[in-house]
């Protein structure tokens, strides 16, 4: 009979004891497809486990969902907005909140009476912290279920016990790759790492829950027994093994983050210092690293922008409204060069119908090769490939002829960059598709409303910019000419979503976004090789700013030959009003006098030897001799980062982009721009505005007035505005 | 203040610094105990005139623990009146010894001492301590801890020398060490250590490869590519970011060799020599340690040796012998370069390449060896340094009588 106190528990979580004494904590989430441990979650989860320890009917417990998975982690829009708000700035206010949740499973671990998770399927973060607090822990045998501590992946580690009861369990050694690399386990894969106990059909996960509960079973933790001793400590003493490993993971966590990720440091520093104590002391050592890494710039940002605005971008939050959901059932690639296999492959993948249309049948079927290719290296990896790999491959079209286009509802220009050939493909593909059909150019620089005025329709033309290697890139600019039509938008990001990737929409104009800020960074290595800075120190600086390599790497990468040519073809387009940067001269040299066009030409920046690491050319010194005095590799850092998000916020001033959020994703996912920071405008909050713009006037009296803030940050200064106002 | 002078030292012979070592059977208390026996006994030495025993030891855990300076006395019958303390100075250990045990008697506070060093390296590897340093990953971390090995390949890459660069330096130690053993220039100071029956386990160094050429070294792999694609290469661009890539050049023939050892030096005021019976031999003139990068780790030697002729009111051209511990060859070939030395007035009897380095008695090894050549060719001032863990350095002057 329902009493006044438990019409006042949450529908969130079930909570019923049976005639045996056992209670069952049923946690489940209305209007979520997932549980996740929200301050609410974890209010009511305080109230039943308080419950189950007082109430002397209660015998034993379990803790299971009413979901098909178990508990995601944590809330990350309230670990975003706990990271920016105020509680942050008070320790010992913020380890008070922190603490909750780990005290609690703690609370229950030692409520004298056996508790056992049953786990019906993905249990992450605190979700798996939870189980590895219960004295038995099942899991309902989904291979799809994954088991982890993930942490990491969000700049903090697990502060609700993980750190200190994995390596309890299985040992150091086993346990840290586990946090540091947040991996995932399957049930079977947690079972044989030994951090659960068995598993069992689903069907069977109460019943098996409930009969291990009544065999009497001690309601105890292994480390809260006597004589407990952790995996790999012998009398009291780390093993070699195990001590050898600290020092080694303390390089290799160094040469992994360059020190521009605090949490992996943490978490070896958590589990170092906590498994030489005793639990409780572990549990409290724990709870400090996380907190410092919660006041940590690095988690907010990497919340912010990798999860909380992915997955609102994901989730299509920039489609008009009131536009019908439109799906893609079959699309033609036009040019199967790099691009368009690499479209190809993921729209196919999809379970869209593809032709790939080129030049002549050798180079369409190349095209599908590559699809090949990459759906072997999957399976490899371990991925499903729903229908198997030649049920893919035969939605696959390739051809020579356009006519083999009839019926398709969108087409992916990607043919080579120049408008000629462009214009000519799209007249070709114009002549035999639908008149409904949406037609999206892949170009990276040319705007797209005078592309559009090559194609009949304007109104369903749009821009779809991929990014190379355009399996793995998540990111597509979507870029709207002057004359498209809020359907186009919408199908254009319906086909986004299909194919998995993250959208920003983006404002026509040349260069868009991506390959307007992308190409500062090469550009302004290249500065500072002409200027006489080392070589070495301008790639080293690059990769310790957190860019994947060094600028002078990327253009090589690129093609200086590219690089050059876009360069050119600007010039001639806007004549007068092209602005040249330091780098051209840089570039005609290499180009144009030397003949190093970058790593195609197995000469650029670097030699390409065969069967050999690249190595930065030895000629540079001779057209470049280095300075005597060398600048600081910080202030190399700050000029390659800053230069990027000066564009950044240009673009963000000339409307190319609407919003922040748009830049930070375009950044990070479009062309790595050093993650760590949450993108370039996250990382201008993070420094202050007002600073940002004092150090950008510095580095414009020293190095040009491509540095020069644009009004708008000096505007947000005096002001004291931020890109992400802070909601207290 | 009064001068400290060196009466007298001797040395136990350096075993291989493996199970198969001649002084692996031996243990550490034993191998100082035979030497602290011997430099009393040489000068029929009533011990209650010794007022401290100082002992560098870098491992001073397990066996190695306990205060073996005091308790090594105490083993050695020495008067229970005889003080005695440990000392960690990493490499430089056995110098510093010598160093404290001069400041004492230069301050008056002790007028005999017994100073010197011991380490098994055989029976308690070194790191075994398992310090903070390169263990604690915060510490490590905020350190930029790197091993010396890749310190000293950073050095060879940063100064451009070739794998026969230092390869070539370490024939030239193998070379001089065979001819200074061959001509018998340790045999009065070399103690043979003996087992309990009196037979001698060993009384020459045994690490020394006399047939050591550039081609057999040639064959050795590089000892530390993997360590430095582990991660400690990036941890140390990260402090040199003007350098592309690390340089693998050193391996076993041209680093330091791993052995056990032990020495003692004698040193006291002038008024002693009477007491004792003994002329001193020499006068230690001055002393001086620094710090230096510590993650690059080995450049020490040059800051220390500056530092100490400028506090003994010397130039360089005023010392006529060096003597510098061989941690690695391009650490030898960086402080000949910085200090203009040439090569046959530095490490002339060969080095730590050839005959080892038993880390916390090294030091006060070099003193001696040092002090017999200048006493042979009849010279007058040594300088004695060595490069140090954590980039510290130490540098001593002596001046023979």
């Amino acid at each position: 009979m329902p009493t006044h106190e438990d019409s006042n528990l949450s529908a969130a979580v079930a909570y019923a004891v049976d005639g045996d004494g056992i209670a069952t904590l049923t946690i489940d989430m209305p209007g979520r497809s997932m549980n996740v441990l929200s301050d609410k979650m974890t209010e009511e989860l305080a109230q039943l486990i308080e419950r189950v320890a007082t109430d002397a009917a209660v015998k034993g417990a379990i803790v299971t969902s009413g979901k098909s998975s178990f508990i995601a982690g944590a809330d990350l829009r309230e670990l975003e907005k706990l990271a920016f708000g105020l509680l942050v700035q008070d320790p010992g206010a913020l380890l008070q909140h922190v603490a909750k949740m780990g005290n609690l499973w703690r609370k229950l671990e030692r409520c004298g009476k056996p508790v056992v998770a049953a786990i019906t399927g993905t249990a992450l973060g605190g979700g798996l912290e939870l189980c590895l607090a219960c004295h038995h822990r099942i899991a309902a045998d989904n291979p799809k279920a994954q088991l982890g501590l993930p942490e990491v992946k969000v700049g903090l580690l697990p502060g609700a016990g993980g750190t200190q009861r994995l390596p309890r369990l299985i040992g150091i050694r086993a346990a840290l790759p586990l946090m540091l690399e947040g991996t995932s386990l399957s049930p079977r894969d947690a079972l044989r790492a030994g951090f659960i106990h068995a598993v069992v059909p689903a069907n069977e996960l109460l019943s098996e829950a409930k009969r291990w509960l009544l065999g009497a079973p001690r309601a105890v933790a292994p480390w809260d027994t006597d004589g407990f001793i952790m995996p790999g400590v012998i009398n009291g003493q780390r093993t070699d093994e195990s001590a050898a490993f600290f020092a080694g993971a303390a390089a290799r966590l160094q040469m992994k983050t360059l020190r521009n990720y605090p949490a992996p440091a943490a978490i070896l520093s958590a589990v170092y210092e906590g498994t030489q104590v005793p639990i409780d002391a572990g549990l409290a050592i724990e709870l400090r690293y996380f907190a410092t890494l919660l006041r940590d710039p690095v988690a907010g940002n990497t919340v912010r922008t990798l999860f909380v605005n992915k997955q609102a971008a994901d989730k299509l939050e920039a489609r008009p409204s009131d536009i019908p959901h439109s799906k893609v059932e079959k699309v033609g690639v036009l040019g199967g060069g790099m691009m368009g296999q690499g479209i190809a492959y993921v729209s196919a993948r999809a379970g869209m119908q593809v032709v790939i249309v080129d030049r002549n049948t050798d180079l369409a079927n190349a095209a599908r090769e590559h699809s090949r290719a990459l759906l072997v290296k999957a399976e490899a990896r371990g991925e499903e490939i729903a229908g198997g790999i030649e049920a893919v491959l035969s939605r696959i079209k390739p051809t020579a002829d356009f006519s083999d286009l009839a019926g398709v509802d969108l087409i992916i220009e990607a043919v080579f960059e120049d408008r000629g050939v462009k214009a000519d493909a799209t007249a070709r593909a114009q002549a035999v598709i639908p008149s409904g059909a949406v037609f999206a150019s892949n170009t990276s620089s040319l705007p797209i409303t005078s592309l559009a005025e090559t194609f009949a329709r304007p109104r369903q033309f749009i821009g779809l910019h991929f990014f190379s290697p355009v399996d793995r890139m998540q990111l597509v600019e979507v870029i709207p000419g002057a004359k498209t039509a809020p359907e186009t938008l919408a199908k254009a990001l319906d086909y986004v979503r299909q194919i998995r990737k993250t959208p920003i929409v983006v404002n026509d104009n040349r260069n868009f976004y991506t390959s307007r800020c992308f190409r500062v960074f090469p550009e302004e290595g290249m500065a500072m090789l002409a200027e006489g800075i080392a070589p070495a120190l301008i790639e080293n600086a690059g990769r310790m700013a957190g860019m994947p390599v060094g600028p002078l790497a990327v253009a090589d990468e690129v093609s200086m030959q590219l690089m050059f040519s876009v360069r050119a073809a600007e010039k001639a387009d806007v004549g007068a009003a092209y602005v040249s940067d330091p780098a051209d001269p840089v570039l005609e040299l290499f180009v144009q006098q030397l003949g190093r066009m970058g790593r195609k030409s197995k000469a650029g920046f670097y030699d390409y030897p065969d069967g050999d690491k690249k190595a930065l050319w030895g000629g540079i010194q001779k057209h470049y001799p280095q300075a005597a005095v060398q600048p600081d590799v910080d202030h190399v850092r700050k000029r390659i980062l800053y230069r990027q998000a000066l564009e950044a916020a240009r673009c963000l001033a000339e409307n190319v982009i609407t919003k922040p959020t748009d830049g930070d994703l375009g950044a990070v996912l479009g062309w790595g721009f050093a993650p760590y920071t949450g993108g370039p405008f996250c990382m201008i909050d993070t420094i202050g505005i007002r600073c940002f713009v004092a150090e950008c006037e510095a580095l414009a009296q020293a190095h040009g007035n491509r540095f020069e803030p644009p009004e708008l940050l000096r505007q947000m200064a005096a002001n004291g505005e931020l890109f992400y106002p802070r909601s207290g | 203040m009064t001068d400290a002078y060196i009466y007298d030292h001797v040395r136990s012979p350096r075993g291989r610094g493996r199970p198969n070592g001649s002084l692996h059977g031996v243990t550490p208390i034993e191998l100082v105990t035979q030497v602290l026996r011997a430099v009393r006994d040489r000068s029929q030495l009533d011990s209650s005139l010794i007022d401290d025993v100082v002992l560098g030891c870098v491992a001073p855990h397990q066996e190695q623990g306990a205060n073996l300076g005091r308790v090594a006395a105490l083993n050695a019958d020495y008067h229970e009146s005889v003080a005695g303390m440990q000392v960690n100075r990493f490499c430089a250990s056995g110098l510093e010894a010598v160093n404290i045990g001069a400041a004492k008697v230069m301050a008056g506070a002790s007028d005999l001492i017994v100073a010197g060093g011991v380490e098994s390296m055989s029976r308690i590897a070194i790191g075994s301590d398992r310090g903070a340093w390169a263990n604690d990953p915060k510490v490590a971390f905020k350190t930029y801890y790197t091993p010396q090995g890749i310190g000293a390949d950073m050095i060879a890459t940063l100064r451009d020398y070739s794998r026969t660069d230092v390869d070539a330096f370490a024939v030239e130690s193998q070379q001089l060490a065979a001819a200074a053993w061959a001509e018998g220039r340790f045999k009065q100071s070399v103690l043979p250590i003996r087992d309990p029956l009196g037979l001698t386990l060993l009384e020459q160094d045994e690490h020394m490869r006399p047939t050591t050429t550039v081609s057999s070294l040639a064959a050795l792999k590089p000892a530390f590519i993997a360590m430095g694609e582990a991660g400690y290469d990036s941890v140390l661009m990260q402090r040199y970011p003007h350098v592309e890539k690390i340089r693998h050049v050193h391996h076993g023939g041209n680093s330091s060799g791993i052995v056990d050892g032990a020495a003692a030096v004698l040193i006291g005021a002038e008024a002693l020599g009477s007491a004792i019976g003994r002329k001193p031999r020499a006068r230690i003139r001055a002393f001086a340690s620094i710090g230096s990068e510590p993650a690059i780790m080995l450049t020490g030697p040059t800051l220390a040796a500056n530092k100490v002729l400028r506090k003994a009111g010397m130039s360089r051209a005023d010392i006529d012998l060096f003597e510098l511990n061989e941690a690695f060859a391009a650490v030898a070939l960086m402080f000949m370069d910085d200090m203009s030395v040439p090569r046959d007035r530095i490490n002339v009897c060969g080095g730590a390449i050839a005959m080892g380095h038993p880390l916390g008695a090294t030091g006060a090894m070099l003193v001696g060896t040092v002090l017999d050549e200048l006493e042979r060719r009849g010279l007058g001032t040594a300088l004695v340094t060595l490069c140090v863990g954590a980039g510290m350095g130490t540098a001593t002057i002596i001046e023979r009588l």
